[in-house]
């Protein structure tokens, strides 16, 4: 029978906690769509991707009427480009012709991001990759929906330290690319270790060469949820802590499942996983900084921190995966400054720093995460940032990523503005001193010991 | 048979229950169980309903609903079962 109370539990939770499921991402593998000639290929990319996915967005639509719970994004995310244009794209302007036609579709699916402008370069890089690779710029320029990212290591195959220079000159020419738009481009750029296959959460989600051919993912987030909760037990020790996380995280992630599963009949697509995360937005109540400070920090970014965040983002899981029954992608807790009111008001006040926020991705579900630096920052330094974060992934078998944004004529103090969910940042100091020798030697970090365990 | 939950709060005013229970009737939704209570002058009801009968599409139900709230001054919503059962039931 129903209770009452769950009922205003749940609508409470949505109403003024905030719960919404983030995104019904459909993953469409593109592997069927290679040919040789650059048109046939572009065609079959669309007719492929507006064929799978013409239901998407009005199902989602219905499933949140019915529900009563909003989705707050309806995504595609396809077989990294890299795979698919490799026999027909012989330049990185080929290339660009298939960001284009990827940017039409989703614009024609009504969708707001595709996901998998990508390559896997985590051992080496073929001349396809590195082609596409370059044309990453252009490509992040020239059009508003696509997004981009590039495994450059993995725990089993080492860091491709080639890659790894090559993304630090990219990340910059995207600045500068899109200088006129704070260089947004770059919020639509991840490079990654250890990269899941089944992401549903942009700017990294593409569709694994190990998916079915068309695969519904969903990510939850209810940041405001956990907090909420966590305020009723103010004072208690860490074991109720915990377990109220736990509790929590399982109501959330069954709201996923739900969804998932209603998605997944009523598109006849199957279902691949929930993604049982805490992903904030820039509104005020949605915020994962609140939740560690709700746990009694004076603000993010004081000791401590690092092990909150752990505990949170071992609870979320804890809890979540009783709840579904696949839990994959990235699940965890997402620490975005940009995207957070509590981290843009702990950098604003000088609580917490780029090295800081690189010791709490070590427990968190991503890694560094929408990020503005100095626009002058040498690309070499941002190779720099990019190899330390991808070690982090590779040493301890887990994902990480990095997500920066060098502001073009823009430098410590000053602000920019994304707008929407990619909401504002400070733009924060990088440290001075170069690694550029160390970055110039080029080759590759050999995969750690774990690699042996067979 | 399809359950709903209808749970509609706000200030109280005369006929509110009138008013949800003639639209379901007109609609062919059958209400299974209401509970209600007024506290400070607050309305708050809960309505379990029956919509397989319904000749209507859910989401049009949905959105009618909201509508005869807000002429009302309250806030009506109708939800599937699911939503509720599956969060809070292992």
């Amino acid at each position: 029978m129903i209770n009452r109370l769950e009922v205003n539990e749940t609508n409470k939770m949505i109403e003024q906690e905030m719960l919404d499921v983030r995104t019904i991402t459909m993953g469409i593998s593109l592997l069927d769509c290679c040919d040789s000639d650059l048109d046939t290929l572009n065609r079959n990319i669309y007719n492929k991707i507006t064929s799978s996915a013409k239901d998407l967005v009005s199902t989602g639509r219905e499933i949140e009427l019915e529900y009563g719970i909003p989705i707050v994004n309806k995504r595609i995310s396809v077989t990294p480009v890299a795979l698919v244009g490799g026999r027909a794209c012989k330049s990185p302007e080929d290339f660009v012709t298939i960001a284009k036609t990827l940017d039409k579709a989703a614009k024609d699916m009504e969708v707001n991001f595709l996901g998998g402008y990508s390559a896997l370069v985590c051992k080496g890089m073929t001349p396809v990759d590195k082609n596409l690779i370059r044309s990453i710029p252009q490509a992040l320029s020239s059009t508003e929906r696509v997004c981009s990212s590039v495994n450059i290591g993995s725990t089993k195959t080492g860091i491709n330290m080639d890659a790894v220079k090559l993304m630090g000159e990219i990340v910059k020419e995207t600045a500068i690319a899109t200088k006129d738009d704070s260089s947004l481009g770059c919020a639509k750029l991840v490079v990654f270790c250890n990269a899941p296959d089944d992401n549903p959460f942009m700017a990294g989600a593409f569709h694994g060469v190990t998916e079915g051919d068309v695969v519904i993912n969903v990510g939850v987030s209810g940041p405001g949820v956990v907090k909420r909760a966590l305020e009723k037990v103010r004072g208690e020790n860490f074991e109720v802590l915990c377990e109220t996380i736990k509790k929590t995280a399982f109501k959330v992630t069954r709201a996923g499942q739900l969804v998932a599963q209603e998605a997944s009949g009523r598109l006849g697509v199957p279902f691949g996983i929930v993604d049982l995360s805490l992903a904030p937005t820039p509104s005020v109540g949605d915020s994962v900084a609140e939740i560690l400070e709700e746990m009694g920090l004076e603000s993010v970014g004081a000791p401590g921190t690092t092990a909150a965040l752990a505990l949170l983002n071992d609870q979320v899981k804890k809890g979540g995966v009783m709840a579904s029954s696949f839990v994959g992608g990235l699940s965890g807790a997402f620490i975005p400054v940009s995207e957070d009111k509590g981290m843009i008001d702990a950098v604003n006040r000088g609580a917490i720093n780029i090295e800081k926020l690189e010791a709490m991705t070590c427990v968190c579900s991503v890694g560094l995460d929408m990020i503005a630096i100095p626009g002058n920052t040498p690309a070499t330094t941002i190779s720099g940032i990019i190899a330390d974060e991808a070690a982090i992934g590779m040493i301890n078998q887990k994902t990480t990523a990095v997500r920066l944004i060098p502001v073009i004529g823009k430098d410590v103090g000053e602000t920019v503005e994304f707008g929407g969910l990619l909401g504002y940042a400070p733009i924060q100091p990088v440290n001075r001193f170069s690694c550029e020798e160390f970055v110039n030697r080029g080759g590759r970090i050999p995969a750690p010991i774990h690699s042996f365990k067979n | 048979m399809k359950k709903s939950i209808i749970t509609v709060v706000g200030k109280d005013t005369v006929g509110i229950i009138a008013k949800v229970c003639t639209y379901l009737a007109e609609n062919q939704v059958n209400v299974e169980d209401i509970s209600q209570t007024i506290v400070q002058d607050y309305f708050n009801m809960m309505m379990i309903v029956d919509t397989g009968g319904s000749s209507k599409p859910f989401g049009e139900m949905v959105t009618e609903l909201e509508c005869l709230g807000d002429e009302i001054g309250v806030k009506i919503r109708c939800q599937r079962e699911d939503i509720f059962t599956k969060m809070h039931r292992i």
